[in-house]
């Protein structure tokens, strides 16, 4: 073990890890809000993830960048970083709800067993990855440099580049807005209305169906930023790509409280930092078996996660 | 709930079982008219990764491989000799069944392959039991020959030789005084990567290990600990996946440094993730000669037959599938007659002479070790060879 490295690297340890954590903080709201509406798991959402990861690339093929391109002027990386989200948000919310459209409404008409959604959720989940895996021969996409590391921020060793910064703050902004959404709008309500009590909010004259398509839509929404950053932070893409850190996500889901959204910004958060020090202390090759024995830990203790599962509870 | 998520979990296991062995056979030999000819009417396989994330490496193997066959069935007229594929997807877990397919072939005599060393340690005992000799042209794990496997042949050198070989580029012409050392804990990976440690001593200030190919992505902790380390090199010991996701994190980082590797590395595939800017000057490596210095018209048939230019380790297989076939052509027609005449084979092929010990080493004389370097190509580069000895 490495202690003293660890307490040398506290600093940029901490920053690495909370971009990641950022990262893994937008993908998890997608499986706590239909968790929340629907107490389903949706695998899927990793492949919704996915989908957002090759729209970016493939908008900025477009333009004809690859990873060999050159990095573009500030004035275009804004455009080239909006059309890129735009493309993703589009391609992420659109999977999403094709997922929902075909995997799971027929099944609810049918008033299937849970079992037979989780089924159909990790048969559409290996469908997208496995027809990426073989439209890509699995190789790895470069992403182009759209945005060119720089430190802008530096105190001792610590040093935080503009990348980072982006992550976290587009990270936070884009929870901000969501909880407001669902706290604060009508569509929101609607929302939180279905997750306490279903039938009662059907007879409240609230329309399921649209809200249970909202929530995938939502979740595919903040999946489609999380795929930019990640292409962004990591540079390359595969077809499991969105596998790896949907289990991540998903422990982090269950980790701040499932069906939760603070809880999940929380669980984000905490994983990547956690899985920074493990790596730090450790060596890298530990950082999955640190982090996962740290859930089961806080799980011992707090069986419903660490803010507990509240989209469901009372609190309008 | 607790039951619906024990459910999940079967749910999942169930379904990696069926992906499993439903990945598992792939033989794709087509023509089984019985061939004309004295020794015809055999089948050699190439067993290893066609699929997967490391199969550009196989790739180029098998295709090596399958154009020495289709030139020998050409000179003899006829389809004589029936290639076999058996895809492993480079995978230690997937290798053993697909094996047992491979072995249940009774016209299979010869195999090319497996080109990693996990896989090799997984299916490796399997033809070992059924008789059928293997010559792998790329596995260079040291411990695979300490097996006491009899139908096992190595056409390159080992770690042994490769490692060192790397240590001394580092030292003598990189002239690094701090490195760190990474490897990705594959069988192939670390065993590099720990004869690179203990032959550099006390260069190495630091180390680290990652998870394998296609388990991991975010290396920040690692370019975390190799920037702080001050190391001016990196020597990675893994295959090319990981290592142009890690040179690309580690550019945008900001570290300036050289990384290294071994053979693993040695594919375009390295400088198509992590952009050929970031990848230029990055060396590999390998107990190959340059493909372009393989002697005949391999290097022209093999682009016209594949249209691309010979990759690692083709030249290599390419010989291997030509030193089997001779070994038929004499009336070595059991796999047990084949592998006997492996044993005291002296073969000048295109990429080297072979000839083994009877470990099934290639033999110390005949081995060399080159260095390549990633240029604006997007491709490495032969650099120089490095004195082994």
């Amino acid at each position: 073990m490495d202690f003293s490295g660890l307490i040398h690297d506290f600093g940029p340890l901490t920053i690495t890890g909370l971009t990641q954590g950022a990262i893994i903080a937008l993908f998890a709201l997608g499986y706590t809000l239909v968790y929340g509406v629907l107490r389903l798991i949706n695998f899927a959402h990793s492949e919704v993830f996915l989908m957002g990861t090759y729209a970016c690339l493939f908008v900025w093929g477009l333009f004809g960048l690859d990873q060999n391109s050159a990095a573009p002027s500030a004035g275009k990386m804004i455009g080239f970083l909006v059309l890129g989200l735009v493309a993703a948000i589009i391609a992420s919310g659109a999977t999403a709800l094709v997922v929902e459209l075909v995997a799971y409404r027929p099944l609810r008409r049918r008033n299937a067993p849970p079992l037979a959604f989780l089924i159909t959720a990790i048969g559409a989940s290996l469908a997208i990855s496995e027809a990426t895996g073989v439209t890509t021969h699995r190789n790895q996409a470069g992403v182009p440099p759209i945005i060119q590391a720089k430190t802008v921020i530096e105190f001792g060793n610590v040093r935080i580049s503009n990348l980072q910064i982006l992550i976290i703050v587009l990270a936070l902004v884009m929870m901000f807005v969501l909880d407001r959404f669902i706290n604060g709008s009508r569509l929101g309500r609607g929302i939180r209305a279905v997750a306490q009590n279903p039938d009662s909010a059907a007879l409240m004259g609230v329309n399921k169906s649209r809200v249970i398509s909202l929530v995938f839509v939502l979740g595919g929404l903040m999946a489609g930023v999380a795929a930019v950053m990640y292409d962004l932070k990591i540079g390359v893409t595969r077809y499991d790509a969105g596998f790896l850190l949907g289990i991540d996500a998903f422990t982090a889901a269950v980790l701040g409280g499932i069906g939760n959204l603070r809880g999940a910004l929380l669980g984000g958060l905490l994983l990547g930092v956690l899985q920074s020090y493990a790596a730090g202390l450790f060596g890298s090759q530990w950082l999955h078996a640190a982090a996962f024995v740290l859930l089961v830990l806080i799980l011992l203790f707090r069986p419903t996660g660490l803010l507990g599962e509240s989209l469901g509870r009372a609190r309008a | 709930m607790r039951q619906v998520f024990a459910r999940a979990i079967g749910g999942v296991a169930m379904i990696g079982l069926i992906a499993g062995a439903a990945a598992c056979n792939s033989d794709s030999s087509s023509s089984s008219d019985t061939a004309s000819g004295s020794n015809c009417g055999y089948k050699l396989a190439y067993f290893g990764a066609l699929t997967g994330s490391s199969a550009n490496l196989g790739v180029n193997i098998e295709q090596g491989f399958e154009l020495a066959i289709e030139q020998y069935n050409k000179t003899k007229g006829s389809d004589c000799i029936t290639v076999a594929k058996f895809d492993s997807q480079g995978a230690a877990e997937v290798a053993p069944g697909v094996a047992r397919s491979l072995v249940a072939d009774k016209k299979i005599i010869g195999i090319v392959g497996p080109p990693f060393s996990g896989e090799s340690e997984a299916a490796d005992p399997i033809f070992e039991a059924a008789g059928i000799p293997t010559v792998t042209p790329s596995a260079t794990r040291v411990s695979l020959a300490a097996n006491g496997w009899k139908t096992f042949h190595r056409a390159v050198a080992n770690d042994d030789a490769q490692g060192p070989a790397a240590a001394a580029y580092i030292k003598d012409n990189l002239k690094a005084t701090k490195v760190f050392v990474a490897d990705d804990q594959s069988a192939y990976g670390q065993g590099l990567a720990d004869v690179v440690k203990s032959t550099l001593g006390p260069l190495v200030v630091s180390s680290d290990k990652t998870e394998g190919d296609g388990k991991q992505t975010d290396f920040s902790a690692l370019v975390q600990k190799v920037q702080t380390s001050g190391a001016t090199a990196l020597f990675y010991g893994g295959y090319y996946t990981n290592a142009g996701i890690i040179r690309k994190q580690l550019t945008a980082a900001g570290w300036k440094g050289t990384l290294l590797g071994g053979d693993g590395m040695k594919d375009p595939g390295l400088s198509k993730a992590s952009g050929i800017t970031a990848a230029v000057g990055t060396v590999v490596t390998c107990p190959c000669s340059p493909p372009e210095a393989a002697g005949g018209t391999f290097v022209t048939d093999y682009k016209a037959k594949w249209n691309v230019a010979a990759g690692t380790y083709s030249d290599v297989a390419f010989d291997a599938a030509n030193m089997l076939l001779q070994g038929i052509d004499a009336g070595n027609n059991t796999a047990e007659k084949l592998n006997t005449y492996l044993s005291t084979v002296n073969y000048k092929g295109i990429a080297n002479t072979y000839k083994f010990t009877d470990k099934g080493e290639l033999d110390p004389t005949l081995i060399k070790v080159w260095a390549f370097k990633f240029d604006q190509s997007g491709d490495a580069i032969k650099d120089v060879e490095i004195k082994t000895s």
